[in-house]
């Protein structure tokens, strides 16, 4: 099998947000970059795929120089190989631009299956994966926790947990599968992974490489276009609830719940 | 020129979801700001007697999608569908849910169409006549306000329970219309198997009105049955930590936070849960939120609206007793 996991490299979850002065983009000095988290789990099953089926795993970032240290992470973990699609041009695109510029990198691999995660946890917007399968015009099976290849590679049989109800669907293959949390636990790269990575094969691609025009990338290029950014709205103080014994605790608040918050 | 917001319903199983009735209610208020009509669109099986009610909420026109094949769900199907209408219809504005299905749907209609899209938002605007929406990212850290660049219809997703539902008027009722659409067999890539419903009974958390959430402080699975109790007694769903998920205590479709729901009840009840940023994420759009924790200086507290420091253990029982009085 041949597959593909799109990997995005985000701030930490721990990284504490600051506004930039443009007002419209966030300050990246003390930022640390990871994997997005959803990606991990791509990287596993696309792992647990090929130990299964046979085949070969293939990573693409798209970002800035520093994305390549989550792709040597990626195969650290196992996978075979690495694209970083990287152009100035690039910095700012929104989804659409994103996605033209990552499709445009894979769509000669022929992939079985592409991997995204369910969305990256920086813009928290979930529209790549299915932006990439609209442009490589194959189906898209989003928020996966179960995937299942038959045995002669040509469906996939995943779990799409909604609202209340599981939903088991079928599809053919090649199709894009996004990530949920629940899919796997991802492996830590050992030490050989990590020795190993150093001398697997990453790839460096330009907009001008993959055959494409700047023009259509970039801030210029955005269709969602970003106003500005503010901080969250803060709530109004709380108070601890009075009371000298647990009780007394719980008699109070359920008063302010039932009084004051309306709630009960 | 584009004219008109467009909203487009989701239903299962021949009943219309909730999410709905929220959209719908929104679209009427942008739409009464841009003094235009709304629209919405309906598509599944049978479902045409749903349609008119759609009016009470506010829409003025019903667009019905009737055939076997739109139920359930598939994205090829409803994107092939919906895209031919909006491309005939030309809308200005399309609204749709953030729930698992219209995420999922939104996010590959706005590839088809090419347009910009704005996911799980938490307010929507008209301002000089465009569409301007609030949406959290990183994870709540930050709000960005956004708006569309030559880009229609001007696409948006609504973050369940977020935007306030319209007291249903029972004297107005939708132009119903049947729509023109094609679909054809060949173009349906995906197929449901199978449904396998949830067993618990639980309404899900990313539309419970009330949730009462457990973590590490729970010390094991068993402890979850007061939880339970307390839920049980006020109507709410069993949320958790991630910690109390990766223990095993339970399921993944539990976790609320970064890398699990998203939700937004009227009450979110933390036990035992110190209020980690990335499970934060998760619930600070819920509009009261309760922290019961033993620990004075947990960073819960920050957030919550109603803080009880003491032992969950003997907190959450005197708790559900007390609830019963106002029940
Ligand atoms: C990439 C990433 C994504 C993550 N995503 C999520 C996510 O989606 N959701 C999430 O929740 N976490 C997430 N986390 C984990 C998060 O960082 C915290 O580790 C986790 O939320 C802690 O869970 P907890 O509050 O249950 O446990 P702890 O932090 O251990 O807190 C337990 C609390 O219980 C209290 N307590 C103990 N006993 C009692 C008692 N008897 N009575 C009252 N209080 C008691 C303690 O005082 C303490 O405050 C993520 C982490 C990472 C790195
Ligand atoms: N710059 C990128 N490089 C590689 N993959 C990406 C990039 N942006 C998004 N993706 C993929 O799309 C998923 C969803 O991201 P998003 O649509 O940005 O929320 C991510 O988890 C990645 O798998």
């Amino acid at each position: 099998m041949n597959i593909i996991v799109c990997l995005k490299q985000v701030p930490d979850t721990e990284s504490q947000i600051k506004i930039g002065p443009d007002g419209a983009s966030i300050m990246t000095d003390d930022v640390k970059w990871v994997m997005n988290p959803y990606d991990e789990y791509g990287v596993e099953e696309a792992l647990r795929l090929k130990e299964k089926h046979g085949g070969e795993v293939t990573v693409v970032g798209l970002g800035p120089k520093r994305v390549t240290e989550s792709i040597r992470t990626a195969l650290a973990m196992g996978a075979d190989k690495g694209i970083l699609v990287s152009d100035e041009a690039l910095d700012g695109s929104d989804a659409l631009g994103t996605a033209k510029a990552i499709a445009a990198a894979i769509k000669d691999l022929e992939a079985d299956i592409i991997f995204t995660g369910q969305r990256g946890v920086d813009d928290d917007q979930g529209l790549v994966g299915a932006a990439i399968a609209e442009l490589l015009n194959i189906p898209q099976l989003s928020l996966i926790v179960k995937v299942e290849v038959a045995e002669d590679g040509k469906t996939v049989k995943v779990d799409r947990p909604i609202e209340g109800e599981t939903l088991v669907i079928e599809s053919s293959l090649p199709a894009l599968i996004t990530a949920q949390k629940g899919l796997n636990e991802p492996r830590y790269a050992s030490l050989p992974g990590i020795m190993k990575a150093k001398k697997k094969p990453l790839a460096e691609k330009s907009l001008g490489d993959l055959g494409l025009d700047a023009a259509e990338f970039g801030v210029g290029a955005r269709k969602l276009k970003i106003l500005e950014l503010i901080p969250p709205p803060s709530r109004k103080a709380g108070i601890i609830v009075p009371g000298d014994t647990p009780q007394d605790k719980a008699a109070a608040l359920a008063k302010l719940l039932h009084d004051e918050a309306k709630v009960l | 020129m584009a004219q008109g917001v467009w909203t487009i319903a989701e239903q299962r199983d021949g009943a219309i979801r909730k999410i709905t009735y929220e959209i719908v209610s929104e679209g009427r208020r942008l739409a009464d700001a841009l003094g235009q009509e709304l629209t919405v669109i309906l598509l599944g099986s049978n479902i045409k007697d749903k349609a008119a009610e759609l009016g009470q909420y506010g829409a003025d026109k019903v667009l019905v999608c009737d055939d076997p094949k739109l139920e359930p769900y598939t994205t090829d199907a409803y994107v092939s569908v919906i895209s031919g209408l909006v491309k005939a219809g030309d809308p200005a504005i399309l609204l749709v849910g953030a729930s698992v299905e219209g995420k999922d749907l939104s996010s590959r209609l706005a590839a088809r169409l090419d347009v910009g899209m704005a996911q799980d938002c938490t307010a929507f605007a008209v301002e000089d006549g465009n569409l301007v929406a609030t949406r959290p990212i990183y994870a709540g850290k930050a709000y960005a306000r956004v708006s569309f660049e030559n880009s229609f219809p001007q696409m948006a997703a609504a973050r369940p329970k977020v935007m306030e539902m319209n007291e249903p008027d029972a004297s107005k009722s939708a132009e119903v219309i049947d729509a023109d659409f094609s679909l054809d067999d060949g173009d349906l890539k995906t197929k449901v198997l199978e449904v396998l419903k949830d067993e618990s009974g639980k309404v899900d958390l990313t539309e419970a009105d009330k949730i009462v959430s457990g973590g590490r402080g729970m010390k094991g699975p068993e402890n979850y049955k007061i939880l339970e109790d307390l839920a049980d007694l006020i109507g709410a769903s069993i949320g958790a930590s991630r910690s109390a998920v990766d223990a095993g205590w339970r399921p993944h479709t539990d976790q609320v936070g970064q890398t699990g729901k998203v939700v937004s009840p009227n009450l979110y009840v933390a036990c035992g849960i110190s209020g980690a940023i990335q499970h934060l994420a998760g619930m600070s759009t819920s509009k009261v939120i309760v922290a019961i924790n033993k620990d004075e200086d947990a960073p819960i507290f920050q957030k919550a609206d109603y803080g009880v420091v003491g032992d969950l253990f003997d907190v959450v029982p005197a708790l559900t007793e007390e609830v019963k009085k106002y029940l």
